[in-house]
């Protein structure tokens, strides 16, 4: 299973960066990825968006089934990525480089559910 | 959960299995849907789809039978032939979508979707008893494996295979010969909307025969691009877009119903065609799935999504939905909500893609 060790997850299947300058990227996970198959659509939030933490923020659609993608930490929508809209495939071929969804300003003093490392994500992957 | 003899050779490709009516199945390989599926458009690509059913229907008057039994005429078909054809239920609906291939004057080899398999012997049973017409209904699943060779270089691909000529053989036709020495059965037919034969092959015969296949070039594929190219194609899944409640005579498939008595044909000739089955092609982003609401101008339901999907091809999201006959005509304007927004969509006949 590829789970980068800097990066933070959640129970849920999103990654996160640690915070550059206040803002966080976040995606969603290899596992995830492969999970779902081959992605065919993607919803991204506006840019300007107040998300709170667990908040709905993006759906990722595969041939399979449709998937929420969930806030990781409370804050502002400030970058999505656009070439996801024309070429979707990225998710599934790099899922935590070009795949990535949008990037938040995380809010003051928020705290996320980005709460598991690499170990811990694996440990909650593997338990299906 | 029940395994095809090919079981071991899709675990083996690294397939993703999945449970398809009780058959544990491979939905895909790691190439991936999209990838199988334009390999059977471009090229060609294999199947294994021997969770389906066969059933023997013979006796001194099998044809006559089966004309009564089922909604096409089976008298249409010479020897070596099939055709598509529907089994009715007496309720306005159906039991199942076959296909039906002539052996010999009397004797019939029926091909029936796996989740329907005992439906079918039982009803054809009970008619045949009914109408005194001394017909033999043998389930002979357990005895056939069969896999779908699919793509417009199938031919030449299993002619080079198989002992007989291949390019004599027109679309419909059922052929006996083999494949390095094994018998097999070569139908030229499918599921795809490309050329394409089945194979059907003893069970012990299947890894040898699917290898065979796997050498000659064609990309192993499963049920999800299977689903993905009948789709393109405008073909009906029975469970989405048939079921008990379904009536042939308000989809595309009218053309299946003959003008002959047959079982259940006045219930459906009786119903009006409230609903119609028609293809669907989404504006928007986003798959219409399965029982997904239709809506109107005004917002208003008017209809269900039966299957939906995006066509690896073009991109764009295409849809069989069962709506108001009103607004059932070519050009239509409707909508799918997803995700509780409507999403316009417009009626457009398949096939998705231009063949």
């Amino acid at each position: 299973m590829n789970t980068p060790d800097h990066l933070r997850y959640t129970p849920s299947h999103e990654w996160a960066t640690e915070p550059d300058d206040g803002v966080v990227t976040v995606g969603i996970t290899d596992f995830a990825q492969d999970q779902l198959g081959d992605v065919v659509f993607v919803e991204l939030p506006e840019v300007g968006r107040q998300l709170a933490a667990g908040e709905a923020a993006a759906v990722v659609e595969s041939v399979k089934t449709a998937s929420d993608i969930y806030a990781p930490v409370g804050g502002e929508v400030v970058e999505v990525n656009q070439a996801l809209l024309d070429a979707p495939e990225a998710i599934n071929t790099d899922a935590y480089g070009e795949g990535w969804l949008f990037r938040l300003r995380v809010a003051d003093g928020a705290a996320g559910n980005a709460r598991l490392d690499a170990a811990g994500y694996r440990a909650v992957a593997e338990e299906g | 959960m029940q395994r095809t003899p090919l079981y071991d050779e899709h675990v083996a490709l690294g397939a993703r299995m999945g449970d398809f009516a009780g058959w544990l199945m491979p939905i895909q390989y790691p190439t991936g849907i999209p990838q199988e599926h334009l390999a059977v458009r471009q090229d060609a690509g294999v199947f294994d789809v021997s969770h389906m059913g066969q059933v023997r229907v013979r006796g001194p008057r099998a044809t006559a039978f089966l004309s009564w039994a089922t909604l096409n005429d089976p008298a249409r078909l010479r020897h070596g032939q099939g055709q598509y054809t529907l089994l009715a239920n007496d309720r306005g609906g159906l039991v199942d979508d076959l296909y039906l291939y002539r052996d010999a004057d009397e004797d019939y080899l029926v091909v029936a979707n796996a989740s329907n398999v005992e439906a079918v012997v039982a009803q054809l049973r009970a008619l045949a008893d009914a109408g005194a017409y001394e017909a033999v209904v043998r389930d002979e699943s357990a005895s056939w494996a069969l896999l779908a060779l699919q793509g417009p270089a199938a031919a030449a691909k299993l002619d080079r295979l198989a002992s007989a000529d291949l390019t004599a053989v027109r679309k419909n036709r059922m052929i006996e010969t083999a494949l390095s020495g094994m018998p097999v059965r070569l139908a030229r037919t499918g599921y795809t909307g490309e050329d394409g034969f089945e194979v059907f092959c003893r069970p012990v015969d299947a890894p040898p025969v699917w290898r065979l296949l796997l050498e000659a070039g064609a990309t192993p594929c499963g049920l999800g691009a299977r689903d993905t190219l009948r789709l393109e194609a405008g073909f009906p899944l029975f469970g989405h877009e048939f079921d008990a409640a379904s009536n042939p005579l308000c989809t595309p498939f009218a053309w299946v119903v003959k003008d002959k008595p047959a079982y259940g044909l006045d219930a459906l000739r009786a119903a009006d065609c409230r609903r119609r089955l028609v293809g669907l092609v989404l504006e928007g982003r986003g798959i219409a799935r399965d029982g997904y609401h239709v809506v109107d101008d005004a917002g208003d339901r008017v209809g269900r999504v039966t299957s939906g999907t995006v066509s690896p091809l073009t991109r764009r999201s295409i849809a069989l939905a069962w709506i108001d006959a009103e607004l059932a005509a070519d050009g239509a304007r409707v909508a799918v909500e997803i995700r509780g927004q409507p999403v316009p969509a417009t009626v457009t006949p398949p096939p998705f893609y231009a063949g």
